[in-house]
């Protein structure tokens, strides 16, 4: 089996599965206790929180556990527009449906929201961005990693340029696809918010966090035990999170893998681009997270390509042009103009994937492509 | 409550058949009613009781709305044939209805019926015995004409049933009076909303679907394992055929220009279809296909295609709009599936610009090379067989 489809979800490391085994079976106790099995849960709690935090080279007390990256997104956006004043908000084109939808719901209470699209290499013009920042914009939210093309954002930069103009939004940063992958540091980033998820560094489904910037206020989305210093009340999940807390811990260490990953994803579209000339990345000239990459195919659907793909033992996503005839293209792929009938696929790469497992994949895709032609037609001749 | 009373209708005008449709109904109904406990099932005149245990009364009635040929079920209380017990029970009945609906306050009746009639009252006499007990206990007035609840008595020689709640069955005729079929299920709208309007007549269906792996993901299989299951509690489908069709849309494809590709699926769909149902004893097709739907839909081509099967093929849709299959599909819960994006076999071989009237001498030339007897029952031999 040859997966590349990391950036939907990754399998969780062995460390990962043994940690959260162990937490289950000897961590049951609340840790909201008094006694000592809910001190030692607790304590559990305290550690995972150290390791998250160091992944965003932040302070354990920043960090809020969620039931993953979309409830970390809705933390973020609708908890600061909660205790906002300005009524005005600022998302991108291109952000994951958790944030999109967010602002959606603001959009019916009343707020405005502007949305920046991308240049056409899929990443932000800090320019575009800060322009559509008003003196009353309460919220901006911008994603650090695009999910569907691997974009890297200029977030640090957005954040300057907002110091700049004396603009001081609550900056929410969806990081769930940059963890790990891109090394950055909270604090430097400039942001008040940033989301992150488990199941994407080889940790668990069910199991995300906040970094919420000290003395950032946010309003809970829901109020009852007070866990989670008041933001997110519920009786914690120990295992889940102690095996995010291990996920972070190795993915801190991943580093010197990243240049590996990088070559390897640049292998990929070389030998793919080689192996069936009409193939192209999606988008060409963007600075990018290692391990994502979008390949356009013309005039193909993507989703029986993905299927002969299957066939071959190789998993990959659609990304998600012309999935199926009933779906166009995803928004990410509209705002950066990919054609109706060509097929998007997206393949996400984790610090696992060899050499070998590229080159496979390359072959499978080439015969794919193939066999599919060959049963369509060619498309061009009808 | 406890038991079921089931009305039937349109089965009285098959005079000469009619033991054979109640038999056939208290069949259904009984298969209905797998799984629940202690059911015991009587059929008194023109009725099926079905006694059960008090909590299974709700999940029993859902699933009785779901038996074609039955026209109406109530919850009903079982009782000793003398008045002084109907009346309690009547007013017990009603007291319910009205917890459950403040609404029914407006108005009331008493339907009273005596199919024993040793009975000492008469429906007359029972009627207004039982409706002035109710009027004076719940002060509620008697409206004749259009009450807002209307309160049932039926006198029987060993029992007497009391209700105060109609849900509408669905109708039709009981399933198998009609003989079997063979359903050619897709994961689209139509075919499943096509299979439960015959079903709805009478018709007991197996169906069959033409999977393409690999192009063809597991997830649109899955879809229509989901769909068939719908239909299967509506008895509309006992069995499941999967068979594999890849190979022969390719020779297909291979054998003739591009815009025949849809008749040449089809025809040859209908070949499997005739082989499936030699098997189960079948002595019809049904598809979902409409008149104009789609460009292939055309009168011509639906003869072309026809042309190639043995057995009548019944088209149920075929006068239907999208809209009206829609509030069906709706209505029998299959639409929400239906609409999942997942790719099935007709979307992904279909040609740009299909042939509006392909004419049989030119299918007939495009299937000369091939042995299509062969391909079909190749394609029928890769059948995989689900019980739903």
């Amino acid at each position: 089996m040859i997966y590349l489809d990391n950036a939907a979800s990754s399998r969780p490391a062995p460390e990962v599965l043994a940690a959260m085994n162990e937490a289950a079976r000897t961590l049951f106790a609340n840790p909201s206790s008094a006694h000592r099995l809910g001190a030692a849960a607790a304590r559990a709690l305290q550690t995972a929180r150290a390791q998250v935090a160091a992944l965003l080279r932040g302070e354990p007390d920043e960090i809020v556990f969620t039931s993953g990256g979309t409830e970390a997104d809705a933390m973020g956006i609708l908890g600061a527009a909660g205790v906002a004043r300005g009524r005005h908000a600022v998302i991108t084109a291109i952000e994951h449906p958790a944030v999109l939808r967010s602002a959606e719901l603001l959009s019916t209470r009343g707020w405005e929201v502007t949305q920046v699209a991308p240049g056409a290499n899929g990443v932000m013009a800090v320019a575009d961005v800060l322009a559509a920042a008003r003196p009353d914009t309460a919220l901006l939210g911008v994603m650090l990693v695009n999910n569907e093309l691997g974009t890297l954002q200029p977030v640090a930069e957005i954040a300057q340029a907002l110091r700049a103009a004396k603009r001081a939004p609550h900056f929410h940063v969806d990081a769930v696809q940059a963890a790990g992958y891109v090394a950055f540091s909270a604090k430097a980033l400039g942001a008040d918010t940033i989301a992150i998820s488990g199941h994407k560094i080889a940790g668990p489904k069910g199991a995300g966090a906040l970094w919420v910037k000290a003395g950032t206020r946010l309003a809970p989305l829901w109020d009852g035990g007070r866990q989670e210093r008041g933001l997110r009340s519920g009786t914690e999940n120990v295992p889940g999170w102690v095996g995010l807390g291990c996920a972070a811990f190795a993915a801190a260490q991943w580093g010197p893998h990243i240049p590996r990953v990088a070559a390897l994803r640049d292998r990929l579209e070389q030998g793919l681009v080689k192996a069936l000339p009409d193939a192209r990345p999606t988008v060409t000239g963007a600075a990018r997270a290692p391990h994502v990459t979008s390949i356009t195919l013309p005039r193909l659907p993507a989703e029986p390509v993905l299927h002969a793909l299957e066939a071959r033992d190789v998993f990959a996503s659609a990304g998600s042009a012309c999935a199926s005839r009933t779906r166009g293209p995803s928004h990410v792929l509209r705002a950066v103009g990919v054609d109706d009938d060509a097929a998007v696929l997206r393949f996400s790469l984790s610090t696992d994937t060899t050499e070998a497992d590229i080159d496979a994949a390359v072959t499978a895709l080439t015969d794919a492509v193939q066999e599919i032609r060959s049963a369509l037609g060619t498309r061009k001749s009808r | 409550m406890n038991a079921i009373l089931c009305r039937y209708g349109e089965l009285f005008l098959k005079a000469g058949n009619r033991p054979r449709f109640e038999r056939r109904l208290v069949d259904n109904v009984r298969r209905a009613l797998q799984g629940l406990p202690s059911v015991r099932i009587d059929s008194p005149h023109g009725r099926i009781l079905v006694r059960l245990a008090e909590a299974d009364i709700d999940e029993g009635l859902a699933r009785l709305e779901r038996v074609f040929g039955l026209v109406s079920v109530s919850p009903v209380a079982e009782v000793a044939p003398d008045i002084d017990t109907i009346r309690a029970a009547a007013l017990t009945c009603a007291n319910a209805a009205l917890a459950r609906d403040p609404g029914l306050r407006r108005s009331f009746r008493i339907e009273a019926r005596r199919s024993d009639k040793r009975f000492p009252m008469s429906s007359y006499e029972i009627s207004c015995d039982v409706g002035k007990a109710i009027e004076v206990a719940t002060g509620i007035g008697v409206n004749l004409t259009s009450p807002a609840l209307v309160v049932g008595i039926e006198v029987g020689s060993k029992a007497a049933y009391v209700y105060a709640d109609i849900r509408p069955a669905p109708g039709g005729l009981p399933v198998e009076s009609s003989g079997r079929a063979v359903l050619l299920l897709s994961g689209g709208i139509d075919s499943p909303v096509a299979g439960w309007l015959a079903a709805k007549r009478g018709l007991a269906m197996d169906a069959l679907y033409f999977h393409s792996p690999p192009f063809i993901g597991e997830k649109s299989r899955d879809k229509v394992v989901t769909l068939a299951r719908m239909l299967a509690r509506w008895q509309v489908v006992r069995t499941l055929y999967v068979v594999s069709f890849t190979d022969v849309q390719k020779k297909l494809r291979e054998a003739g220009p591009a815009p025949l590709a849809v008749v040449l699926y089809r025809r040859m769909m209908m070949r499997v279809a005739d082989l499936i149902a030699d098997q189960t004893h079948a002595d019809a097709l049904v598809t979902g296909e409409n008149l104009g739907q789609v460009a292939s839909q055309t009168i011509g081509n639906l003869a072309t295609i026809e042309a190639a099967a043995r057995r009548i093929v019944l088209r149920p849709l075929v006068t239907y709009d999208k809209t009206e299959t829609i509030v069906v599909a709706k209505k029998l819960g299959t639409f929400d599936t239906s609409i999942l994006p997942f790719e099935d076999c007709c979307s992904l071989f279909v040609p740009a610009h299909p042939s509006t009237a392909a004419r049989l001498g030119d299918v007939l030339d495009a299937e000369k090379n091939l042995d299509v007897a062969a391909l079909a029952t190749a394609v029928a031999a890769s059948a995989e067989t689900l019980l739903l």
